[in-house]
């Protein structure tokens, strides 16, 4: 889900009403080997590759894409989670969560980061992942893959790795874990 | 939480709330680049009517590392020393258009009074003898990060209770967060009336340190002592202080802690400052985290941007909402069919 709708999601209140299942397990896996297999393309090879889940809805898809990885190269690539919330140009349109965690595995100068995400709205989380990513070192590159690409974007952002286009329209959200892709709608709590 | 005046009017839930906001912060620090863009264009003023190192500097520290501005004010170079009245100053150092004052002041009382009269938000950096918040909840974390949950921790605080607003602050931070806190001290350091206060008194530090989780140290505040509140400080450090041969009747996970200055051969010997043990060094560190959790939860949430359907016509509250249950199946195709 982006995080624009996180705020009006659990645990904030309100809540996701699927209505159309978009993805399937299998689909979901399916495509995150695909765009596993196109970070090694794209990479010749995931030597300095390191991935990143942005908290929150991005951190599975990392660890699943670090899985693929493994299986198809040999080695896991380092893999860690980042909390964007204080990069953020819109701070205090979601809580900032106690549960999620940044961790970084190492130092990012010259290295390849992969920031993954379940769902690219607006851009604005990735605007601020660039951001936070800077405070770590200076990659050599940074790419981007997401599960869903839904389109609505405010800022010049680009996908290089993207799971499945999904048109929709801005009041829609869409809902992207490993076991699946729905798309719906957020209703604050006892509006339904 | 619109002000931070004093641990006695948070909650549990709010102190758990910042103290899970100062872990946050703490990772800030140990980046590559320790700034991160949250406080971006506010604004934070000192108000300090009193001296300061490490309260100040930490502040300071904290408000940078959120990229907020700030404005120094000491009294000693500005119009108080012309006779301006405390109201006139705060009321000048509000027009300037600051977003949050941080108060330190001689008299109990004067951060509240600040908060009546300005629309900032105050934070009491200590203030006479009442409380000192962000300092009990840096010593909440530190506690918290070495020895884990404070619920039923044995705490004794040692020393000057009377005169400290640290040990108020703490005291009232330590029992929100389950501990039990023993204040250990002769009779005339202690507060007159202890009433309400939920703690246990004892006089005879060596008759409590085997069971203690956590001692904490306070100034012995030598320019008090023309008060006569102790015979003499070797008579003090003989008794209350924490020598050498008290550390070894401690627990082997004990910790020993300080707000700081410390009077290194009065209320903590020399070396003791220096074992492993002694987190005096990480209640510094902390104390920059959690006053940088502080600001952030008074500044950061920023101006609550209204949902979207209040602004967006077509948004999903101006429509009727179809009816929908969680259990209804999907009414479009899914994957499977």
């Amino acid at each position: 889900m982006a995080e624009r709708e996180r705020r009006n999601s659990p645990p904030f209140g309100g809540v996701f009403i699927a209505r159309t299942q978009v993805l399937d397990f299998n689909d979901v896996r399916r495509a995150v080997w695909r765009m596993a297999n196109e970070v090694v393309e794209a990479n010749q090879g995931i030597e300095d590759v390191v991935l990143i889940g942005l908290q929150t809805g991005g951190v599975p898809f990392a660890d699943e894409m670090a899985n693929a990885l493994e299986k198809i190269d040999g080695v896991r690539p380092p893999t860690g989670t980042l909390d964007v919330a204080f990069h953020r140009d819109d701070i205090g349109l979601r809580p900032v969560l106690q549960s999620t965690v940044t961790a970084i595995p190492c130092d990012l100068t010259g290295k390849v980061v992969v920031l993954v995400d379940d769902v690219l709205f607006t851009g604005r989380t990735i605007r601020a992942a660039l951001d936070a990513v800077h405070t770590y070192g200076r990659p050599r590159a940074v790419q981007l893959a997401v599960m869903i690409d839904r389109g609505h974007r405010e800022l010049p952002i680009r996908p290089d790795y993207v799971g499945k286009n999904l048109p929709t329209r801005r009041d829609e959200a869409v809902n992207a874990t490993l076991d699946g892709v729905e798309i719906g709608e957020v209703h604050k709590e006892g509006r339904w | 939480m619109k002000h931070l005046l004093a641990v006695a009017d948070l909650t549990r839930d709010e102190v758990d709330h910042l103290l899970g906001l100062t872990d946050a912060f703490a990772e800030v620090g140990r980046r590559r680049v320790p700034k991160v863009p949250a406080l971006q264009g506010r604004t934070v003023s000192w108000l300090f009517y009193e001296d300061s190192t490490r309260t100040r500097l930490s502040f300071e520290q904290a408000a940078k590392r959120l990229s907020a501005d700030t404005l120094n004010f000491s009294v000693s170079s500005s119009s108080v020393s012309k006779g301006e009245s405390l109201r006139d100053t705060v009321q000048t150092i509000e027009a300037m258009g600051v977003d949050a004052i941080v108060v330190r002041h001689t008299s109990s009382g004067v951060p509240a009074q600040v908060a009546r009269w300005v629309d900032a938000a105050v934070v009491n950096a200590g203030d006479g003898w009442h409380e000192h918040p962000t300092q009990a909840l840096l010593d909440c974390y530190t506690i918290r990060a070495h020895l884990g949950d404070l619920e039923g921790m044995r705490i004794a605080i040692v020393g000057d209770i009377a005169h400290s607003r640290v040990a108020r602050s703490d005291v009232w931070a330590f029992s929100l967060l389950g501990a039990e806190v023993t204040l250990v001290a002769p009779p005339t350091l202690l507060p007159p009336n202890l009433d309400g206060w939920p703690v246990r008194v004892s006089h005879d530090l060596d008759a409590v340190l085997g069971d203690l989780d956590v001692v904490y140290l306070l100034r012995m505040q030598r320019e008090r002592m023309t008060e006569a509140l102790v015979p003499s400080l070797r008579e003090y450090t003989a008794r209350y202080g924490l020598t050498a041969r008290r550390v070894d009747t401690m627990g082997d996970k004990s910790l020993v802690m300080h707000p700081g200055p410390m009077n290194r051969g009065v209320e903590i010997a020399a070396d003791v400052a220096e074992l492993p043990r002694s987190a005096v060094i990480d209640q510094v560190r902390n104390g920059v985290a959690v006053r940088m959790a502080v600001l952030f939860e008074l500044l950061g949430s920023g101006p609550v941007v209204p949902p979207r359907s209040a602004t967006t016509p077509g948004g999903p509250a101006d429509r009727p909402l179809p009816v929908l249950t969680p259990s209804s199946p999907p009414a479009g195709p899914s994957a499977d069919q």
